[in-house]
């Protein structure tokens, strides 16, 4: 078994990069789906009310089309739609619209619980429109909302673990190369979730240095 | 005298509840009118279609002669960009504050300065720690609000209203969130900006600072003014007997916060 282990640390660039990857799908994911997502949230909140209830239908049905099959529809049917983009761009396509709508929701969430009184205040001093959303609800809606997306960016990072299925060489999928290629799965696998458990923790130290200065924001 | 604010006929219902009854009020340049009533006379509500933030169902509010909330000379509401505008020439100064949580005292009134008067950061800053130096917080400039104590986080939001320098100050229910030995502090920058001519209009519970600042007592009761007086005469002899029984209210209570602890018990 110690050999096993001793086989994938020779092999360790293999794993590395799918690492690579996996973070660089997940941080672009995560840090675009959060502006998308403050947009939608933006719109969800508006007065105008055919806009709010389009974004919110568009919302709740993507929160409720499976990932894996999601990913499998933008890398198998945009081609017969004309577009033909790589796997790891479709992979970080399908990453960002899903996790948007959840973001998005997220915010809505932390906007409804913030304070009248100050969004009010914002009004008074003759904020409105795009600057009202982006000075004066946004920072401490995301500062409330933190933790939950620090969630987020987890399920993020597990999902995608799924990309591996449309053939993006993330962690996942570096893993399954390894185990074929040496026919050790116990090993392989066990070192690709210790590199997920690493990436996790690591997010879930960020939101704790970063919650914690939040804190005082709120 | 130049008149600042004009309202006419302004009424308002929340449903079936009339809370404003037809209210006509002017001030002029360098006044400062208390409104007084008691709870639920609709004197907060009456602040906030002062700027909008209730549209009145009726009626007209003039700030130095240009319609608030309608477009000039008709019926159309404005939109966004256009109420905006003009409620950046008024202050608001909010009952429980209201300040932006994620910005620091100094951020709080520098914000609207620069976001939407578009001024430079460079004189907008300069004049952020002379205000806030007038209301004694400059030690507090980076300080969160959440640091803050009630009375300071008051004094930021007259500092932030005042950094707008607006045509007319705003001022709901003055105090009346604070513990009352942070009272005086904000009592204080409220009495130098009467006497610096600043024009006001104050829902307050602050009997003591209205007999002393106010330049005119309006008095509410049921949505309409009962009461219009001079803070002199209005203390000493009100004329209706919603007035006097209102007074005599809070005289007992203060009587009563006079008497030492336990003393109504003996």
């Amino acid at each position: 078994m110690i050999e096993q282990f001793g086989i994938v640390w020779h092999a360790r660039d293999l794993l590395l990069e799918g690492l690579l990857n996996t973070f660089w799908l997940s941080a672009l994911s995560a840090a675009v789906s959060l502006v998308a997502g403050a947009m939608l949230a933006a719109a969800l909140m508006a007065r105008n009310q055919l806009l709010s209830r389009a974004t919110g239908v568009l919302v709740d049905s993507m929160r409720c089309v499976p990932f894996l099959l999601f990913a499998y529809m933008v890398y198998y049917g945009l081609p017969s739609l004309g577009l033909r983009w790589d796997s790891w761009t479709c992979g970080l396509v399908a990453l960002i619209v899903y996790n948007s709508a959840y973001m998005a929701e997220l915010l809505r969430g932390a906007w409804r619980g913030l304070p009248a009184e100050m969004l009010e205040a914002g009004h008074a001093f003759g904020f409105h429109g795009a600057g009202f959303v982006r000075r004066i609800v946004l920072p401490p809606a995301i500062f409330a909302a933190i933790p939950m997306l620090g969630n987020q960016v987890i399920q993020i990072i597990k999902d995608s673990a799924f990309l591996t299925i449309i053939t993006v060489n993330e962690l996942t999928h570096a893993a399954t190369v390894l185990q074929a290629k040496y026919f050790m799965p116990f090993a392989s696998f066990v070192s690709a979730l210790l590199l997920y458990w690493v990436l996790c923790v690591g997010v879930e130290r960020l939101v704790g240095l970063v919650g914690a200065r939040a804190e005082l924001r709120r | 005298m130049t008149t600042v604010l004009e309202v006419t006929g302004l009424t308002k219902s929340f449903g079936d509840h009339l809370v404003l009854d037809g209210i006509n009020l002017s001030v002029a340049r360098g006044e400062t009118v208390c409104i007084l009533g008691p709870s639920g006379s609709g004197k907060s509500t009456l602040l906030r279609c002062l700027n909008w933030l209730e549209a009145p169902d009726s009626g007209t509010v003039l700030l130095s002669g240009e319609r608030v909330g309608v477009r000039q000379g008709g019926t159309v509401r404005m939109n966004d960009a256009e109420l905006s505008r003009i409620r950046t020439r008024i202050g608001f100064v909010f009952q429980h504050f209201a300040l932006w949580p994620h910005l620091t005292a100094i951020q709080n009134v520098m914000a609207a300065p620069i976001h939407v008067l578009g001024r430079p950061r460079d004189q907008v800053r300069a004049e952020a720690e002379a205000l806030l130096r007038r209301v004694g917080l400059s030690d507090r400039a980076d300080y969160f609000p959440a640091r803050l104590s009630g009375g300071q986080k008051q004094r930021v939001g007259i500092a932030r209203a005042l950094a707008m320098q607006p045509e007319l100050l705003l001022f709901d229910e003055l105090t009346s969130s604070l513990d009352p030995e942070l009272v005086g502090e904000v009592l204080t920058v409220m009495r130098d900006l009467a006497r610096s001519g600043m024009t006001m209009v104050v829902v307050t519970h602050e009997m003591s600072f209205a007999r002393e600042a106010a330049s005119r007592i309006v008095f509410i009761d049921h949505g309409r003014i009962v009461e219009t007086a001079a803070p002199d005469s209005f203390f000493r002899r009100p004329e209706t007997d919603r007035a006097r029984q209102f007074l005599l209210r809070y005289a007992g209570t203060a009587a009563m916060a006079a008497l030492p602890e336990g003393a109504e018990h003996v």
